[in-house]
């Protein structure tokens, strides 16, 4: 098995509290697909709206997400699967694929000393 | 004595190169796993073979002798260093492993074929396309770094960069080695004929340069599709690429006159054409249609091949030909299916209603930078005799189009309507 970030990525300001209910019940139904597909969430966490975020670049201090973007990041979970293809198909149900979207990254392994 | 066999050793390495390499590599990456210390492997095998086979003579099955040696090399180096170890299960389904180290030494008969698995792996669609084109030229053809470089017109070590970035990423996001289920199969089956069909027009008409046709190109994309039709024999859409590929290049000797000059469907010698490619193709086409499942090669190919049965370009069943853009259209809504049906309404309802068809064609934006449309258009004014608008169209043809024997096609033409124009008017 290996472990991959999935980012997620919505619409400005990605409020957690503005979510709808449909994309809730989606949300709920989230965790089966997983498993039934072959995957398992190791852990996963939302992110206050990207209005909260404070970028800093060298020593320069902003108000805002590190990138100014239509979509933001919204939350991360990180997740097991056999490959990447299982890894992917698991993404593509994730319901932020319908107005955002979603990254898939390895998580980096340092290899064996 | 010695010199002919040494020669003789040679041609057989290469021959077993051109051949074998695909089912080579893709035996030796399962035991590898991973493609650097796999194309290693293969390429010392390669070089073993020359004294080995000068020492004890060609083997009877040249590719069964490779796989093996480069699996033992691989198993070598998988014994030797546990960094290597450590990638292993990156590539392998660990459940193949045992049977396969037990096969290792059996016939090739008796191994299962993986060029099938190393396809999807290079054509993978988590990776970019231009890098799914370079890997398949480097893992599957076997073609070395630099003349992949030579072909996509980048400096080497941009390419080499390409390519292991992409090895890379296949090992680090665990891209699996593996052919893809029944579900995902057309999808992943219709990103493999891309790029194939991607090689075979790169080299039909190289984008820059003088020569019109990259000819080694062109073979490996034949190669690769004769290959993936032995492999997948009764996929509808495999035919139809095949045929399509065929059929066009049944052309190839009458595409350009003596001096490189291009020459359009409409002037070639069709005398010259290749029968058998031709025969072979509307074969195919027959066999792809007879399933029922027709797709977009073989709509393709079926409409090459009513050009390749017509006597003359005015002969060609037109009214077929727009049937066939028709359906086409509805599988595969691009723009410039579109601009090519345009040409053939052309042929049935003459140039005006066509016209208007490039105008939508216009509007709609997509083909902006396409050197076709306004070439098309040209050809219909000039057709219609409005010269100087065709010249106009011929200038906006010129200005996007980077072929060399396709530039001095459009130049030619254009001097043949301003020639035309200033003929009949004193206007200038």
């Amino acid at each position: 098995m290996a472990q991959y970030a999935v980012l997620i990525y919505s619409p400005a300001p990605a409020d957690p509290m503005s979510i709808t209910p449909d994309y809730l019940e989606l949300l709920d139904r989230y965790p089966a697909q997983v498993t039934e597909l072959g995957g398992e969430i190791v852990t996963g966490f939302a992110l206050q709206p990207s209005t909260t975020a404070t970028a800093i670049r060298g020593d320069v201090v902003t108000d805002g997400p590190f990138i100014e973007a239509k979509e933001v990041v919204a939350g991360f979970f990180i997740l097991e699967a056999p490959d990447l293809d299982v890894a992917l198909q698991i993404a593509k149900l994730n319901p932020a694929t319908r107005d955002g979207g979603v990254e898939v990254r390895p998580l980096f392994v340092p290899p064996d000393a | 004595m010695t010199g002919n066999v040494r020669a003789e050793v040679e041609r057989a390495v290469a021959d077993a190169h051109r051949r074998e390499w695909a089912f080579v590599l893709a035996a030796t990456a399962r035991v590898a796993g991973d493609f650097d210390v796999a194309e290693e492997c293969v390429q010392d095998a390669y070089i073993a073979a020359l004294d080995a086979w000068v020492r004890d003579g060609v083997p009877h099955k040249p590719g069964a002798w490779l796989t093996a040696t480069a699996k033992r090399k691989a198993l070598d180096i998988l014994r030797r260093d546990k960094v290597f170890r450590s990638k292993m299960p990156l590539l392998m389904e660990p459940d193949e492993t045992e049977m396969d180290a037990a096969a290792m030494d059996k016939d090739d008969d008796a191994v299962p074929d993986d060029r099938l698995r190393l396809i999807f792996t290079c054509c993978h669609p988590a990776l970019a396309q231009e890098a799914q084109v370079a890997l398949t030229l480097r893992l599957v053809c076997g073609v070395s770094t630099g003349d992949i470089a030579r072909a996509f017109l980048v400096a080497e070590p941009t390419m080499a960069a390409r390519l292991t970035r992409a090895k890379k990423k296949i090992s680090a996001a665990r891209i699996p080695y593996r052919v893809p289920g029944a579900s995902e199969l057309p999808e992943r089956l219709d990103a493999v004929l891309t790029v194939i069909h991607l090689l075979y027009t790169t080299g039909h008409t190289a984008p820059t340069g003088a020569d019109l046709l990259r000819a080694d190109l062109v073979d490996r994309a034949l190669h690769l599709t004769r290959m993936l039709h032995a492999l997948m024999p009764d996929e509808p859409e495999v035919r139809g690429l095949l045929a399509l590929l065929l059929l066009t290049d049944a052309r190839r000797a009458t595409r350009t006159d003596a001096d490189g000059r291009l020459l359009v469907l409409e002037q070639q010698d069709r005398s010259r054409w290749d029968r058998a490619a031709i025969d072979e193709g509307q074969h195919l086409v027959v066999g792809a249609f007879r399933t029922g499942r027709v797709g977009r090669y073989a709509l393709q190919a079926a409409i090459a091949s009513l050009h390749a049965v017509a006597v003359s370009y005015a002969a060609t069943d037109w009214r077929q030909v727009v049937g066939l853009y028709d359906r086409l259209l509805t599988v595969w809504p691009s723009p410039v299916v579109a601009l090519n049906r345009a040409v053939a309404v052309s042929m049935v309802h003459g140039p005006e209603p066509a016209l208007a068809e490039i105008d939508a064609l216009e509007q709609d934006g997509r083909l902006a930078d396409y050197q076709y449309l306004p070439a098309v258009r040209a050809d219909l004014l000039r057709r219609l005799g409005r010269h100087r608008e065709a010249a106009a169209a011929y200038r906006a043809a010129l200005d996007l189009a980077t072929n060399e024997a396709e530039r001095r096609f459009l130049e030619s033409r254009l001097g043949e309507v301003v020639d035309s124009d200033s003929g009949r008017s004193s206007e200038g």
